[in-house]
């Protein structure tokens, strides 16, 4: 009764207050989302341009390439610094405008609260005040592409002295991050302090859902790792505004001049502050990606979750583990071999409980009575992509088999299998799968396939070849391709099978935006309130949740994933139903 | 629970033992730990690797930065008793402790804004040593940490003390907030102050 009243509450709301500055968590989940999908696609876009740049270097982008201007692509000709900018912000973007939002700001604010049957996050002006630090943060570097300069173009890692003497853009870059990091600061505090204190009576910790956990252990993540980089970042600005050294060595020469600085600084500070953030913040990507993929393959598996326990354990653990492995970015440094050895155990160590969670997920599997829906086929898909992915790691965790790998484009093909295939493709899954909840309307499944298998074929194509370009020793940094190495000839054709492979994949999101806001109007509707039959408590709540988000009292009698319970009457046993 | 409204805005949960807002301020210190972390370690790692580094005290007024130390340390006291006499249904007492709390804070800020200029006079600008910039650069985020704080407060001293009438008990969970985030800026300053000025 009382959340009709505050459904009807919501709907006296001006149009500027219910969606613009909203404080409910579904709408800014919604907004989120919204951003990072476009954020998502920008990032791509850039992709897309570099990609012509490297298998065709130097030839006139036909169409548009006119359009990016004579300081960028004069005669439709990439220049280098424009490709550069291309590069940085296309990482940035892809990490910290489209999948750590999407993962974090859109499932997290959106579903954790549901899953734990709370009415709301515990701070709903802050959940606004994070929306918007992040919206900003986006602005910002948008803006940067048109100072003069251009954007940030020393990498998206901003290694000194490169990026302190970088153009105006990388200022903007800097000034951009400490928003976003303000934003994910206020919102990891959100959610950690609604998983503790709005659990609904009954769920206890070991009844949370896997992907509850995994956003907690992500809140933790982003609340500690952040702070670092922004410092670093505080002093990156100084050095770059009030000319201080703290990253600048003495003796720096640029273009053979000596730099007029006091000098003293160390260029590996902020190499150590950066990947102190940046290797959680590779966590803070799966993790979340992990807990969605975990919520579809068990409910369409129809069996409890293989070692759920165990599962949470290494999550922690997981978590707890990646705050001491950043250095393993770091070999190449000549950090002494006593630190290496030290980092390359503990990236050893931390690889058990990844592979101890994918496992289980393997053995869910076995012996279910699995259903092959849209977001299955992406869960599906996750797993041996983010174990080619993982796997792949190992030799670049070990110092040895580092060094010749270290910034060749078998790291892109290493990093993009965990984040692309795997991540993305969980990003995906969690859309067609909660989609009903948010809108009432199922995407369409033709439409879905049409989507997912395109898609599995494109991101292999594009990404395996550069494996093989890696080992042969391809720098991922080089403006050409390669094209003007005799080491690389043999390899150089590999450059036009990814490009192909990316435009497939362009083509292949065509079928995910039709019926993305199609299914919005045109959808199949729902007539339940848990159209795929789950056991969590986010499918007690009606479709198209109200204001408040349920409108009963929830009390937890079980744990997350009974399914098939024997002797129960149907095959998933909700947690907020009594009778079995 | 009754549906649609957040629980436990003012009384703890009884499983955690906390009202939300407390677990909020901790968990945002704990950031505030690791940004002063990562901060004092980059000066241990520029120390460590400097070949000369000044004696704090050759540079900066050690009496003024003590003076500064005795300000915060008061003003950490009397902010917990502005909260004590919350506590006793005193808002009055509450109102001259919270006062004298922002008016010690913003003497720390004057005394602060001194010693910069007389830097400026002597050209010891950030861009001198990576002495200066340590020095600028963590005192000025401290200091923005102090106006953050003088900001809250006055507004608890203030329009925001009318809560009071309406809900005395969220109010004074309000005040304790409040003095858990000007306690961890104090115990900044208690390290920023032998770590700048006295070693």
């Amino acid at each position: 009764m009382s959340s009709d009243a505050h459904a009807a509450n919501s709907h006296e709301m001006p149009f500027w207050q219910k969606y613009i500055f909203s404080q409910d968590h579904k709408i800014i989940g919604i907004q989120y989302g919204i951003t990072a999908l476009f954020f998502l696609l920008f990032g791509f876009f850039l992709m897309l341009l570099m990609r012509w740049q490297l298998a065709f270097p130097g030839q006139e982008l036909p169409l548009i390439g006119k359009w990016f201007g004579e300081a960028n692509m004069p005669g439709g000709v990439m220049l280098p610094e424009f490709y550069n900018q291309l590069g940085a912000m296309h990482g940035t973007i892809m990490v910290f405008l489209g999948v750590v939002p999407l993962a974090v700001g859109a499932f997290g604010n959106y579903v954790v609260p549901l899953q734990i049957g709370a009415p709301d996050m515990a701070f709903p002006k802050l959940n606004m005040a994070s929306y918007w630090a992040f919206f900003l943060g986006g602005v910002v570097m948008l803006a940067s592409f048109f100072v003069p300069g251009g954007a940030a173009n020393s990498g998206w890692t901003s290694y000194p002295p490169l990026a302190n003497i970088a153009t105006a853009g990388q200022t903007w870059w800097l000034v951009g991050m400490v928003l976003l990091i303000t934003s994910s600061l206020l919102g990891s505090v959100n959610t950690i302090t609604t998983i503790f204190q709005l659990r609904a009576p009954g769920l206890s910790f070991f009844r949370l859902p896997f992907f509850v956990w995994a956003q907690l252990v992500t809140g933790f993540l982003l609340l500690l790792a952040f702070p670092p980089l922004e410092a670093a970042g505080v002093m990156q600005l100084m050095d770059r505004i009030f000319h201080t050294s703290f990253f600048m060595p003495s003796g720096l020469m640029v273009s053979g001049q000596p730099l007029a600085i006091s000098g003293g600084g160390s260029v590996l500070l902020w190499q150590h502050l950066f990947w102190f953030l940046a290797h959680p913040e590779v966590y803070v990507l799966i993790l979340p990606a992990m807990g969605i993929v975990t919520e579809i393959i068990v409910n369409n598996t129809r069996k409890p979750l293989n070692g759920y326990r165990l599962m949470v354990y290494s999550l922690i653990f997981l978590g707890f583990m990646s705050f001491i492995v950043w250095a393993h970015h770091m070999f190449l440094t000549g950090m002494g071999t006593a630190i290496s050895a030290f980092f390359q155990a503990t990236t050893m160590i931390i690889s058990i409980p990844s592979v101890v969670i994918l496992s289980y997920l393997f053995l869910t599997l076995w012996g279910g009575s699995i259903r092959y829906n849209t977001p299955m086929l992406f869960s599906l898909a996750f797993l041996p992509m983010f174990g080619i992915g993982g796997l792949t790691g190992l030799p670049l965790g070990l110092s040895a088999s580092d060094i010749p790998l270290h910034d060749t484009y078998y790291v892109i093909a290493h990093f993009h299998y965990i984040v692309a295939p795997g991540t993305i493709f969980a990003l995906f899954a969690g859309i067609y799968f909660w989609f009903p909840k948010a809108t009432g309307r199922k995407m369409n499944e033709f439409l879905g396939n049409l989507h997912f298998w395109p898609s599995l074929v494109c991101m292999n194509v594009i990404f395996m070849p550069m494996f093989i370009q890696g080992l042969v020793g391809v720098s991922r940094r080089l403006y050409d391709g390669g094209a003007s190495y005799d080491f690389a000839q043999g390899v150089l054709h590999l450059n036009k099978l990814s490009t192909y492979g990316a435009w497939g994949l362009a083509i292949a999101q065509i079928p995910f935006i039709i019926n993305f806001f199609g299914s919005i109007f045109k959808g199949e509707k729902v007539t339940s309130r848990n159209p795929w039959e789950a056991t969590t408590l986010e499918w007690e709540a009606p479709n198209i949740p109200g204001h408040g988000n349920f409108d009963h009292e929830l009390k937890v009698y079980r744990g997350p994933y009974e399914y098939s319970v024997p002797g129960a009457a149907k095959d998933f046993s909700p947690q907020a139903s009594e009778k079995i | 629970m009754s549906t649609g409204e957040i629980p436990y805005i003012v009384k703890p949960r009884a499983d955690t033992g906390l009202y939300n807002a407390k677990l909020g301020i901790w968990l945002f210190l704990a950031s505030e730990v690791m940004l002063f972390g990562a901060l004092f370690s980059s000066y241990i790692l520029l120390r460590v690797g400097a070949t000369d580094w000044p004696r704090g005290a050759s540079i900066l007024s050690v009496p003024l930065g003590a003076l500064n130390t005795t300000f915060l340390i008061t003003s950490s006291l009397t902010i917990i008793l502005s909260w004590i006499a919350l506590r006793m249904k005193d808002l009055p007492k509450f109102k001259i402790y919270m006062g004298v709390t922002i008016l010690l804070a913003l003497a720390f800020l004057g005394i602060k804004a001194y010693e910069y200029s007389l830097k400026f006079q002597h050209h010891l600008f950030p861009s001198k040593s990576t002495f200066m910039a340590v020095y600028f650069t963590l005192t000025g985020l401290h200091a923005c940490h102090i106006i953050g704080g003088v900001i809250v407060n006055s507004y608890l001293w203030g329009p925001g003390s009318r809560m009071w009438k309406t809900d005395p008990e969220r109010f004074t969970n309000r005040i304790e907030i409040a003095g858990l985030y000007w306690h961890f800026v104090d115990l900044v300053w208690l390290f920023l102050f032998p770590v700048l000025y006295l070693l």
